[in-house]
This record gives C-alpha cells, structure tokens and sequence, in this order.
C-alpha cells in the first residue's frame, strides 16, 4: 500500500517536473526570439507605422526600407563587402594555420616543443583589448593604418583555435597514417595538406564557422584601425548609426540596418547549427 | 641502419619547426610586439593638448599613479563587475537548471536540439547591432514603451536610458541573454560526462532529484564551474560593444554604466598613449592572473607533459 502510494507520488511528480520543464523552456525560447521578431516586423513597417505604435503583424514597406537605406548616406554595401571581406579571408587564415601549427606540435619531436606547447595555452585567454594600444602603433608603423589586412592577417596565430585542432587531432589522426605517407614518398608539406587536412575537415569547419562570426561581430579593434567609409565595416556603421541624432532618421530604415548586419548570421547559423552547437564544447572544456 | 633512421627522424623534425613559423611570426608581430609596445607606453608621459602632442617624456610610475588616484577607474572597475554579476547570477542559474533537465535521463525532455539550437542563437549575434535594437526598443518612442502604456501598465513612458539601474539592468540582461545558452551547453557537456552508475546508485539509496543535483552533480561539476566563472569573468572585464552602442559610448547616465575598456577606448581614441598605457597593463596582470587559475584548474600542463 504505502509503496504504491510513493509509485504514484513518485510518477505524478515527473510528470509535475516535466510540465514545468517545458514551460520554463517555451518561456525562455520567447525570451531569446522575441527581439527578433520585433525587429523582423518593424523593419517591414514605414516611419509613419512605427511612430503609431507597435503591431504583431507585418507590413509591406520592407522593400522600400531596404532601397531607402541602400541609396542612404550610410555606406552599407561597402560595409557589408568589406565584412564579407575580413570574415572569410580570416577563417581561412585562422583554420589553415592553427591546424598547421597544431600538426607540429602533434606530429613532430622538436627542443622547445613542450615550452612552445606550453606558452600557446598560457597566454590563450588573454585578450586582444590589452594589447590594443601596442597594436595601434604597430598598424600605423608598418603601414596597415585604416587597411583590411590589419583586421585578417593577426587571424594566422589564434591559440584558442589552435587549441581545439590539437584536441581534436589528437582524437582523428594517428600518426602511423603520416608514416605510411612518408613511406609512400610524399613530402611532409604534402602530407599536411593532402592527409592532414581531409581528416580535419568536420574540425576547420565548426572553427571556420566561429572565426567568420566572431570577426564578423567584431567592434573594438576595427573601430580603432579603420577610418574612411570606403573601409568600414558594419559593426562600425552601426555604431555611426547609434552616434547620429537618430530621431532624425526614419526608422524604418534604421531597423533594416539592423536587421541586415543581424539576419546573415541567423540564416548561416540556422543552415549549420548542427555543428555549431555541437563544436562549442569539444575545445573549451575536457572532462 | 638505425643511425640512419635516426637521421632521417631527425630531418623529419625538422618539419616542425618549419611548420611552426607562420603562427610564431604572426604571433611575435602582432601580439608580443603589441605587449611589449603598450607596457613600455606606459611609462611615458604621452597625450594631445588640442593640436599639441606632449611628450613622450619618460615619468617611470607616474602614470599608474595618476590612473588609481584619479578614482574614474576604481567606479568604472565597480561599474563593470556590478554590471557583470548581474548578468552572470541569472546565467548561472539558468544554465544549470536547464542542464540538469537536459541530461536527467528520467525527464525525456523532447526537442533538445531544437532548445539548444535557440539559445545558442543570441551568442552569434553581432553585439553592437543587438544593442542598438535594443536601444531602439527601449527608447522612449520605441515600442516596449508604446505596449507598456498601451495595455495601461504604465501611464507615460519609461526612460529606460536616463535611470542608472534601467541601464545596468538592460546591459546586464543582454549579456545574459547573449551568453547563458553557451553556458548550458558546457555545463550539459561536463554533466553527460558525470558516470551515470553514481546516480542510479544514489536513487536506489532514495535519493530525490533535488539531492542528486546538490549532493552529486554539483560537486562533481566543481572544475567546470570554475572554468565557466573565470572565462565569464575575463569576458566580464572585456565588456564594451554592449554598453558601448547603448550609452553612445558615455557611459551615461553620469558615468554609471562606463566599463573598464570603454574607458580604455577613450584614452586610444583620444591618443592618450600614457593612461592608455597603464590602464591595458593592469588589466593584463588582472587577465593575466585569472588565466592562470583557469591552467592550473584544468590541469593544462599535465597535458602538455603527456
């Protein structure tokens, strides 16, 4: 009797934990997509709309917003070529050569492996801001003041990337399969780029995907490095766009800016989220 | 024979350093030259006067003198950690609660990758486009403020952006909102790792959900947690985009939303290369220092040894 009645209390309260649950996580799945969808909605309404108040529904004047603000003083095709631009030829970098510089330190026997190993983790977590002011200098000295290429070609040394190719190597490649490679003739660089690099694929790109977001998002050093419009990104045009008076502006446009620099990343991340999800851990965190 | 084998391991090892060179260059030119430039900047006196520059004049520690008498940077440290606990108890909370639930076997929670895919999402997104939607949002025409006076819970709108704690709060919530999804997930990832054998043990001793979070889930999560609080402190002490486009940079109302790199960014905009200096070395020794807890705490250099 009394082990029927804890079954019962017992079933009743995960059903009671399940409600629950969900509620809190329908709850909290508003909280993230509600922002989104306002912004979705204002940017389809005109000036006029907005200024009556805010709807649920959609309007028509999408279309028009999107020509007005493309034929509008902020440079916004140039700010989103220039951060297609710096995104991708950072991925690139960033992937091709934290992998080569993971392959290195995994495959190779060297004096100063374990203190090159070492160093890379230690300084891993420090943040580009600190060096900001060092870096600044350096941009203006060598030429690269208010260039693309300031923004991209620092991507060839990330430790946190190269950290997550060498857990991850660790995992996929083993190192008689090298062997067989030199045994078969091929050179070492070779063997990087035609071994190595098909088996790391599902690794460059989760890490791709992150390094393309997060120069895409990128604000703080971009702002200090870049200062015509021709080279501007949309980080900083947002931030032209925050600086101006904008009740001046009609704000059907100022949404669809918005919106322009936030719905590319929605879509990719929608298309990939698969991976992304699943590639945030495997770096970071280890047991 | 093996004296050649021995050669030709060693004209493979070669290799390594070869392979090492892009990233060391890349590194020494664009990080430890940086380093270097910035500590040294920060012995100098070196600001604008208008159109006069002045300096660089070397003043050994006058700098960092000025810097912790003047008192902007102790309210501006305060500002930032106030606006980052505020962020991160919520995150914090949340993210275990909705770890526990993901992993808790007996739950069977349907649509996890549905969830997870939804809270990840605001991590992605651009911070400086988030805070300016926000800023429109709540602005005082915007429509948070037209719903609220609209379905009467308020009689005349809300100036979010002229009240100290409305500010914080909404800084403090978008961190929130932008990080606790990435949170869950690592702490989901050190929960699934947790031996399932403890936890049946536990219930066939009668042990309720409640005292298999706290007596065993916790504790076993200790190292994790720790790695989540420092890296989300170190994220902390970076905290700029947010308040940056909200505030327009001022920091405003009076200064009480100002972080420790929007004062930073002023002092590189304003080429005040002195402070500027001395500000970046002490959040250095700061990142520095957090840093090494977080390699000692995951063991690093065990795994270097192995």
């Amino acid at each position: 009797m009394e082990q029927t009645n804890m079954k019962a209390s017992k079933g009743m309260n995960i059903h009671l934990r399940r409600i629950i649950s969900y509620v809190v996580l329908i709850l909290i799945t508003i909280m993230c997509l509600v922002w989104f969808y306002i912004l979705f909605i204002n940017s389809t309404r005109s000036h006029a709309e907005l200024n009556r108040g805010f709807t649920v529904v959609p309007s028509t004047y999408l279309l028009t917003n999107l020509q007005n603000v493309l034929h509008g003083t902020l440079p916004i095709l140039t700010g989103l070529r220039n951060s297609i631009i710096v995104s991708v030829i950072s991925a690139v970098l960033c992937t091709y050569f934290s992998t080569m510089t993971a392959y290195a330190i995994h495959v190779y026997d060297f004096k100063g492996k374990r203190i090159a190993y070492t160093f890379i983790l230690a300084v891993m977590m420090i943040p580009t801001q600190v060096t900001a002011l060092g870096f600044i200098k350096l941009v203006g000295n060598i030429g690269l003041d208010d260039h693309l290429g300031a923004l991209f070609l620092p991507s060839i040394a990330v430790p946190v990337t190269f950290f997550y190719m060498k857990q991850y190597m660790e995992s996929t490649l083993p190192l008689s399969l090298i062997e067989a490679a030199r045994i078969d003739g091929a050179n070492e660089f070779y063997t990087f780029n035609r071994v190595c690099l098909p088996l790391m694929k599902p690794a460059v790109a989760v890490q791709a995907i992150f390094t393309f977001v997060s120069s895409w998002n990128n604000y703080f050093i971009p702002a200090l490095v870049l200062h015509s419009d021709e080279k501007k990104t949309l980080p900083i045009l947002i931030a032209q766009l925050r600086g101006a008076d904008f009740l001046k502006f009609d704000m059907g446009q100022v949404y669809v800016t918005i919106a322009f620099s936030i719905f590319p990343v929605i879509v990719v991340y929608l298309l990939l989220s698969k991976y992304i999800v699943g590639g945030v851990t495997a770096g970071g965190v280890k047991g | 024979m093996s004296n050649s084998k021995n050669n030709a391991v060693i004209k493979y090892n070669r290799w390594g350093y070869i392979f090492l060179i892009p990233f060391a260059t890349a590194y020494i030119i664009f990080q430890m030259i940086p380093l270097i430039t910035t500590i040294y900047n920060s012995f100098f006196e070196n600001y604008r006067d208008g159109l006069t520059i002045i300096g660089p004049n070397f003043i050994g520690l006058e700098n960092y003198k000025t810097l912790l008498e003047s008192g902007k940077l102790l309210t501006y440290a305060k500002n930032t950690l106030i606006m980052w606990v505020m962020g991160f108890v919520p995150q914090i909370v949340f993210s275990l609660l909705l770890a526990a639930w993901f992993s808790d076997p007996a739950l069977r929670l349907k649509g996890q990758r549905f969830f997870k895919t939804v809270i990840y999402l605001p991590n992605l997104i651009m911070a400086s486009a988030f805070s300016m939607l926000f800023f429109t949002l709540f602005s005082n025409v915007g429509p948070i403020n037209s719903i609220l006076v609209g379905t009467g819970i308020l009689k005349e709108s809300y100036q979010f952006f002229n009240h100290v704690w409305s500010t914080r709060a909404l800084i403090a919530f978008m961190n929130f909102v932008m990080w606790f999804g990435n949170t869950t997930i690592l702490l989901l990832a050190g929960m699934l790792g947790i031996d399932t054998s403890l936890y049946e043990a536990a219930e066939v001793d009668g042990a309720n959900a409640t005292q298999i979070f706290y007596r065993i889930t916790l504790p076993l999560l200790k190292p994790i947690l720790l790695y989540v609080m420092i890296t989300s402190l170190i994220g902390g002490l970076q905290m700029f985009d947010v308040p940056q486009i909200l505030t327009s940079g001022s920091g405003d109302p009076v200064g009480s939303s100002m972080t420790l790199i929007m004062y930073l960014n002023m002092h590189l905009y304003s080429k005040n290369y002195g402070l500027g200096g001395a500000l970046s070395v002490l959040l250095f020794i700061i990142t520095g220092i957090l840093s090494l807890i977080i390699f000692k705490a995951m063991g690093y250099e065990k795994g270097v040894k192995k």
